[in-house]
């Protein structure tokens, strides 16, 4: 047990006044910059990582991982409470946690989250503890075929599993990838559908795009119907989140299998974001009455929230063993151990120990610090849904226009922002689902590189999609999903008429 | 988002009790711009000066690096382009500045920003798979020997990796099929897991899989090798890499690092910012870094950098021309 008794030495490094002061300040900012819609995460992280460089090593990662937390922590928040998620992975969150806001159950959506988030990393962190070693190893088994095959998956899961009309989900799924086409395209080294405009050129960003569908079009719906946030009856006592925790144990199946593909998805390099959608969609395709998600169904917060936070925090182990950021915010983070000359990579786990198990140890604290600190602030959240509509929509504009331009500095992205708010109230009005189209855009372009790059590697080959165990189950398992209602259909008739054959 | 900025800010001003100076000197943070994604050699060394800049009080005003690397880059270019007279941008480049407009047609010319400086020279290392062969001879004649070509991984497509692995294939007469990836470290990390057979990384970019043996440095497309002797694996350092030209291919390729500002600045400002980085080379943190990534130090200002960059750009345009890779 080498793992734990280094673990141990981390824990002892860090428990400090002083550092347990720094990871307080670390996540309260991080909660901070993750309730700003748009400033999220990565830019967060951006901005306050200067902070740290006068500080010692140890404390400068207590601090900095903490502000991670804290924004995973703080993304949830506004995903709930306005429709607007700050992170790619939150966007699923939206699909039950608004519409429990609504119904006024922001409270319990919002404990929900907070507590499925913690049950994730935890797992997550306990994978790092025990596997880190071998975990790598199966990441660098993932070459382009095997990043298609996974990607694969992800679309061909929200087309089969997937509950409303298929030819609506396949228009906006093809809506979104043809807007991730544009920009410079890696492979070719030529620019697409820029037009000339040098605005164009740094393509679609995904955030831009997710808080014009999400946020300005909810408010362009709320506007019409009756200028009324529907929150009012929020009820916000610590009992909320007591009588949450009594159900947990009766969703244990959900947090699984969430935790599971989160892990899965989050150690390899680049497949976070996919994660907490098939977190999602398993669940609704495992529950006994799949109708009622997307309507304010409590589960519909547990799967995609402990996904993307299992995912989240494996990805930090493809970050530090290979040096491949899994997430925008680990992006940073990785900028950030530089600065200390720790050059990420196989050799970290060896000739740094004392950071590496410092950091992981500071995965367990800042979790549990994290949740204590959410949860004590549940009711204040809460309670923002009873300020009048009046009072919010204005704030809430600013803001998501401030976070749209955070991203890249640039003015053309609030106006590309207030365009896909009115796409996203057309949408919304004609029945077609956000949710593809913004899966599409965030994972088109990655998918479309695998592709053309397995077809490079293997002269045009289709069969490179099933030349070795690994790529093929995978492949295999897409294809099996994306006809899974004609299957499922079929395998219902045989059993029928094995039933007929029987009686 | 305002708070924590000014915290920031705030916090850095106070922690800096910047020396005197005479002249101009900025009166916002100095925004460095990368023009790649994060972790790449750009923005290892953009930190590296963010580091070097605070910790020896080299300026009073903070530094922040931003990441521009959208579009292989071109958004930090088209960024630059667009911030003219703004003192407080400082772009980072390296020769996408000449490649870009050739292969992808940017509307973009260095011409147009203000020179500051050139600090640094990469340099190109061919590496394998450490399973795989162990010299440039037998490394050539497997490649030539093979059923499929082999996979050459690399940064994005018709820029300086993939002109090398066309010279390559030119001087060798093996057949390699470019595999454009959107970084050099996933570029290292899939060398490692075999799904490429080579890579033609920078030495930052591969060091740390080569100091873990998982791969081997075959040649650097230098005339001369790497100056550095001290240790970087158990028994190599980068002067025991042989020139590619010692093995028999005479392919050569250096890629410069320089600063830049954005156009129609003062002359002052130019200055401060020539001194500043100036002062940067003389600081441990430089020195440190050009030896751990393996750089060529150099240093050219004024008469003497556009000078460089005329040669260096007409070189990068018969390069490419001769590739193949000019966009009609």
């Amino acid at each position: 047990m080498e793992a734990f008794g280094l673990l141990l030495h981390g824990f002892a490094v860090l428990l400090t006044w002083k550092t347990l002061v720094l990871m307080m300040v670390g996540l309260v900012l991080g909660i901070f910059v993750g309730v700003l819609p748009g400033l999220g995460g990565p830019n967060g992280v951006a901005i306050l990582l200067p902070l740290t460089f006068t500080m010692d090593p140890t404390s400068a990662i207590v601090m900095l991982s903490c502000i991670y937390w804290g924004a995973l922590f703080g993304g949830a928040i506004t995903s709930i409470l306005f429709n607007i998620p700050g992170e790619a992975w939150s966007v699923a969150t939206t699909f039950d946690g608004y519409p429990m806001a609504q119904q006024g159950r922001a409270a319990e959506a919002l404990t929900a989250a907070f507590t499925s988030s913690f049950i994730g990393s935890l797992v997550a962190v306990l994978l790092i503890t025990f596997l880190a070693p071998m975990i790598s190893s199966f990441a660098l088994k993932f070459g382009p075929p095997e990043f298609f095959a996974v990607y694969l998956l992800t679309f061909c899961s929200f087309v089969g599993l997937g509950r409303e009309a298929k030819h609506k989900t396949i228009i906006s799924m093809s809506l979104g990838l043809l807007l991730a086409g544009v920009g410079m395209d890696t492979v070719s080294g030529q620019l697409r559908m820029t037009f000339g405009s040098a605005e164009l050129l740094r393509g679609i960003n995904f955030l831009v795009a997710v808080i014009g569908l999400f946020g300005i079009s909810e408010i362009l719906l709320t506007m019409e119907e009756r200028l009324a946030l529907r929150g009012h009856a929020a009820s916000i006592s610590l009992r909320v989140v007591l009588s949450v925790w009594k159900d947990l144990p009766k969703y244990w199946v959900t947090l699984l299998r969430s935790s599971f593909i989160g892990c899965w998805l989050g150690i390899t390099p680049g497949g976070a974001i996919a994660a907490s959608f098939m977190g999602y969609n398993l669940a609704k395709r495992f529950a006994k009455d799949p109708e009622s998600f997307g309507k304010g169904r409590i589960e519909g917060v547990f799967a995609p929230e402990t996904a993307a936070h299992a995912s989240g925090t494996s990805a930090l182990l493809p970050m530090l063993a290979l040096g491949i950021p899994g997430s925008g915010t680990a992006a940073i983070l990785l900028g950030g151990l530089m600065v200390w000359g720790l050059n990420p990579g196989p050799l970290l786990f060896v000739e740094h120990k004392d950071f590496v198990w410092g950091l992981i140890a500071s995965m367990y604290l800042g979790n549990v610090v994290g949740l204590v600190l959410v949860l004590t602030t549940v009711p204040i959240f809460a309670s923002i849904l009873r300020v009048p509509f009046a009072a919010v929509a204005p704030m809430i504009v600013v803001s998501c226009a401030i976070g749209a331009y955070a991203i890249q500095n640039a003015m053309f992205d609030i106006w590309l922002m207030l365009g896909f708010g009115v796409v996203g109230y057309v949408f919304k009005k004609i029945g077609i689902p956000l949710a593809p189209f913004t899966l599409a855009l965030v994972l088109g372009n990655r998918a479309e590189d695998a592709f053309r790059l397995s077809m490079i590697g293997a002269g045009g080959d289709l069969k490179v999609f099933w030349s070795n165990g690994l790529v093929g189950s995978i492949t295999t398992l897409a294809i099996v999903l994306l006809f899974w209602p004609v299957i499922d259909r079929v395998l219902a008739g045989l059993k029928g008429a094995r039933c007929r054959q029987t009686a | 988002m305002r708070i924590p900025v000014k915290a920031v800010v705030a916090a850095a001003t106070l922690l800096s009790s910047a020396p005197a100076f005479a002249g101009w000197e900025p009166a916002k943070p100095v925004e460095i711009v990368v023009a790649a994604g994060a972790g790449g050699a750009s923005d290892q060394m953009a930190r590296m000066m963010q580091a070097a800049i605070q910790k020896n009080n080299l300026m009073k005003q903070p530094v922040v690096v931003s990441l521009k690397g959208g579009a292989s880059g071109a958004e930090a270019l088209m960024y630059m382009k667009s911030s003219d007279g703004d003192p407080n941008k400082v772009l980072i480049a390296y020769s996408l500045i000449y490649m870009l407009p050739l292969s992808a047609k940017i509307p973009f010319n260095w011409r147009e920003l203000t020179p500051v400086s050139v600090i640094a020279l990469d340099q190109f290392v061919l590496w394998d798979n450490s399973a795989g062969p162990k010299t440039v001879k037998e490394f050539v004649a497997a490649a030539k020997a093979a059923s499929s070509p082999f996979k050459m991984g690399g940064t994005g497509s018709k820029r300086e990796d993939h002109v090398l692995t066309v010279f390559l294939e030119q001087k060798t007469g093996a057949k390699f099929s470019y595999l454009p990836y959107k970084s050099g470290g996933e570029a290292a990390t899939q060398l490692v897991g075999n799904h490429t057979e080579s890579n033609v990384n920078n030495p930052s970019e591969n060091l740390e899989v080569w100091r873990a043996g998982q791969v081997r440095p075959l040649c650097v497309f230098d005339k001369e090798r790497i100056s550095y002797t001290s240790k970087v694996t158990e028994t190599q350092s980068w002067a025991d890499i042989p020139t590619c030209k010692e093995e028999g291919i005479d392919v050569q390729y250096l890629m410069l690092r320089a600063m830049f500002l954005p156009g129609k600045v003062t002359p002052e400002q130019q200055a401060f910012y020539v001194d500043l980085f100036h002062k940067v080379t003389q600081t441990a943190e430089y020195k440190d870094y050009m030896e751990k990534q393996a750089l060529k130090p150099i240093f050219l200002t004024g008469k003497d950098m556009v000078q460089f960059l005329e040669e260096d750009d007409a070189t990068n345009k018969s390069l490419m021309t001769e590739a193949g890779f000019v966009a009609k």
